[in-house]
């Protein structure tokens, strides 16, 4: 089941777009005389449940340690069998904290023969207490590259957004990470950060926020990682709650919508991503999966697929999209 | 209640062009040159932005730039401590003004 949507979800894009004062998403890309349309899809995205030990702010799936639904083994089993059918140069695992699902394990063994580039979004906090040794093992067997949510350097602004003591508590990962040569050269164990802005405004420059945690993780807590992403905070689930509970949730829309940039649109993660959730059905994207939009439209299970889904098709959209198009874009 | 400061006002301040086009080109294109990355980096910048800001006591500006602060990663205790930067500032340019006090007081004295 896909999390409850709001009453503000379930309205159409015209609807809340009068709300808001806002150009529809779908009127906006067609005044710049563009289509969202699938291109070759190159990657698997997993959410393999929504349970997780934290209950982030920013958290556009409600993920949270009282969420129950998880990815069985038999839906793993299918996930692993189409991944082999159609191929994926990546795939990408993700949740709630995926660290969380019991078959994890199971997937990273069976999957990674398949997976030229698997890469597993890892809640700092959560690795450190599930199996954590095991898990360890396991990514650096097979080569995972890790994922890790980090929005800030600043305490206040981290606990503020993922929960007391997360920074603290990261920066130990990190570091035992570091120790087994994850983010340090020429190990061929891939760190990567991602930063989400830790309120309701749009991310600092990748560039610039990737040289200034570098420099104050190296200084302050001798941690070295691969690369940095700063990515928009998508106005859905927990995130569009606290948006419209301080206030912020219009302002925040009309700064996602003013920033729209229509060269970010040829390069939408949508485009080249699929996405299936812990049932195994599947959607063009993590935010789609987040509303129940089904890939192009229309609900197909996992085991349905033969191929990797055809090129053209269109994918919905709505005013959540405005998300991936501000600035430079959500890749 | 009408006031004087209206947060609405801000986003009509490229309006001002319509009278004098010319010369809001030119503010705006050295504006913009300003904020652009140089020896300084945007972030850094936008630290010095707010704390003039809250020097020339400017609401627009306040409001501005703590935006901007926090879309260039910076961090509220960056800014807390800018901002205290402006009050060194304002606080010792009048101190040091004693200087003058004191050199008056002394030569009148006995
Ligand atoms: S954002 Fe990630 S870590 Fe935070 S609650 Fe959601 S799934 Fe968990």
């Amino acid at each position: 089941m896909v999390p409850e949507l709001t009453s503000a979800d379930t309205l159409s894009d015209a609807e809340r777009s009068s709300a808001h004062g806002l150009e529809p998403f779908s009127g906006c890309l067609a005044r710049h005389g563009l289509e969202l349309n699938r291109g070759q899809t190159n990657t698997l995205q997993i959410n393999v449940g929504l349970i997780c030990n934290q209950v982030c702010r920013h958290c556009h799936l409600e993920a949270g340690p009282n969420r129950s639904e998880i990815m069985s083994k038999k839906t793993i089993e299918e996930v692993v069998a189409y991944a082999k059918r159609a191929s994926f140069p990546v795939v990408d695992i993700t949740g709630g904290a995926p660290e969380m699902n019991p078959h994890l394990g199971y997937l990273i063994e069976n999957i990674a023969p398949v997976a030229p580039r698997l890469m597993m979004r890892a809640n700092l906090t959560a690795l450190a207490k599930e199996n954590t040794d095991y898990l360890l093992r396991l990514c650096m067997a097979n080569r995972v590259v890790i994922a890790a949510s980090f929005p800030a350097v600043s305490a206040s602004q981290t606990d503020s957004q993922r929960g007391k003591g997360v920074l603290e508590k990261s920066i130990t990962m990190l570091k035992k990470l570091n120790d087994l040569g994850y983010g340090r050269d020429g190990t061929g164990l891939e760190l990567n950060l991602v930063s989400n802005p830790t309120g309701a405004f749009l991310p600092a420059s990748q560039d610039q926020a990737e040289k200034r945690f570098r420099r104050y993780l190296e200084t302050k807590w001798g941690l070295s990682f691969n690369n940095l992403f700063t990515f928009a905070n998508v106005p859905l689930g927990r995130f569009r709650t606290w948006l419209a509970d301080s206030g912020n949730l219009d302002s925040y829309m009309k700064k996602l919508s003013a920033s729209f940039n229509p060269c970010a649109v040829e390069g939408l993660m949508c485009r080249t991503l699929l996405s299936v959730n812990w049932e195994g059905y599947l959607f063009d994207c993590d935010f789609n999966l987040a509303m129940g939009v089904y890939l192009a439209g229309r609900k197909r299970h996992i085991s349905e697929m033969d191929d990797l889904p055809e090129p053209g098709t269109q994918i919905p959209t709505g005013n959540h999209c405005y998300a991936c198009t501000a600035g430079s874009g959500f890749t | 209640m009408d006031t004087y400061y209206d947060p609405k006002d801000l986003p009509k301040f490229a309006d001002i062009g319509e009278e004098a086009p010319e010369l809001a080109k030119k503010f705006f294109d050295y504006y913009g040159a300003v904020f652009a990355e140089g020896e300084l980096t945007e972030r850094e910048k936008a630290l010095i932005a707010l704390a003039v800001a809250h020097a020339v006591q400017c609401p627009y500006c306040i409001d501005a730039y703590t935006q901007t602060c926090l879309e260039r990663g910076a961090s509220l205790g960056e800014m807390t401590e800018a901002v205290h930067v402006t009050t060194a500032i304002r606080g010792g340019a009048s101190l040091v003004h004693a200087t003058q006090m004191r050199k008056i007081a002394k030569k009148l004295s006995m």
